[in-house]
């Protein structure tokens, strides 16, 4: 009996070590992805775009992983957007980055969503954040979840690890921020619709067709090419 | 007393697995370290709070409760008395039933597999066999009748 409390009170010690290893910290997020790159470069990048054909709409988001406002917007308002707008033909809607400073990790979640540009995921990716956005109402570190997010969305992971180690794209997101910083945007999401600013951060998908069928309402037809007899 | 002690042991090590991933819900420490499951995931899911309160905190309770009633029933004057090895069994039926419910949220609702939480499914699973068993195991005799401790025979 002496002998088995012996065996539990070393199980108890082993455990207890094995617990405050697992418990350091680890390198967390990278620091070149989280973070502002010290010098920024145009890489020529302006945003990742849906849409179809040639629409005569076109919506420019300015938006911020972390933010709550956009979250509810990727996740309510963009499925009808989508379905009725952009898969019809009517408008292409393009993707900036604009990481407000208030926001620990949106620097850090708008590179994991450049990575995945990288390998051509950028709109899973972009999903996986907005619609497990319970990441960013812990303050916790995310990117052991960005990495399952990875895997999830069919990343290659070395590649994309290989990408955030490097902060690959952090010229790229500040470049945006900056352009934004130029447009007047103060806020997230901020809209463009053919260039003009649209502050409609709580704006429904009818107000967006309302504004699109409104445009191509009053655009005259393009030119046909002339008929040849 | 073999299933009492081995209850005991695997409560211990579902109490650290629980501990764990108690203390990361809190914050405490950095990333879960999961290798090439879907840890975080599941963790941050909506189903990871159960009744406003982390569902590892549960664990961490009930964990400790299967152990600590397993060391207590390991006294010499309990090792005769059945009836821990019914309080064990209904303990661990209740973690069991638990986990089978949180095991189905992650493959059929989550679509995310956590490694310490399927390590915890299998603790449990295996502390409830053991405890089911000892149900059936015939209780240990402390009659002499029944059992009689050798006499001096007579010369």
């Amino acid at each position: 009996m002496n002998r088995f409390y012996v065996v539990l009170a070393v199980l108890a010690v082993v455990l207890g070590i094995t617990l405050f290893v697992l418990l350091r910290p680890s390198s967390g997020a990278a620091k070149a992805a989280a973070g502002p790159p010290p010098s920024v470069v145009d890489d020529g990048f302006r945003g990742y775009t849906l849409g179809v054909g040639d629409p005569v709409v076109e919506i420019t988001e300015y938006s911020d992983f972390e933010c709550p406002f956009c979250a509810n917007f990727a996740t309510i308002q963009m499925p009808t957007i989508k379905e009725q707008l952009i898969n019809t033909g009517k408008v292409r809607w393009r993707f900036r980055d604009f990481p407000l400073p208030s926001h620990r990790y949106s620097r850090y979640a708008a590179h994991a969503a450049q990575c995945a540009g990288e390998q051509g995921k950028f709109w899973d990716m972009h999903d996986q954040l907005f619609y497990h956005h319970q990441w960013a109402q812990t303050g916790k570190d995310p990117s052991a979840l960005f990495r399952d997010f990875a895997k999830t969305i069919g990343l290659d992971p070395q590649r994309y690890e290989a990408c955030m180690t490097a902060g690959r794209f952090a010229s790229r997101i500040e470049f945006s921020r900056q352009e934004g910083d130029r447009l007047l945007v103060n806020g997230t999401p901020t809209f463009f619709i053919n260039g003009k600013m649209f502050n409609g951060s709580r704006a429904t998908s009818d107000t967006f067709k309302a504004i699109a069928d409104s445009i191509i309402a009053h655009t005259p037809p393009a030119p046909r090419a002339p008929a040849h007899h | 007393m073999r299933s009492r002690q081995a209850i005991a042991l695997f409560a211990l090590v579902g109490f650290f697995v629980a501990l764990y991933l108690w203390l990361h819900a809190l914050g405490v420490g950095g990333t879960l370290k999961c290798g090439t499951g879907a840890c975080e995931t599941v963790q941050t899911s909506r189903w990871a709070v159960f009744l406003g309160l982390p569902v590892a905190l549960y664990g961490v309770v009930g964990y400790l409760l299967i152990f600590v009633v397993a060391v207590v029933a390991l006294r010499p004057a309990a090792l005769a008395e059945r009836r821990w090895n019914a309080l064990l069994a209904g303990l661990s039926t209740i973690g069991v039933l638990f986990t089978a419910w949180l095991t189905y949220l992650e493959l059929f609702v989550i679509h995310a597999i956590c490694r310490w939480c399927v390590g915890s499914a299998v603790i449990i699973t295996a502390t409830w066999i053991v405890a089911v068993l000892s149900l059936r195991s015939p209780a240990l005799r402390t009659d002499p009748a029944a059992s009689p401790l050798p006499r001096d025979r007579p010369a």
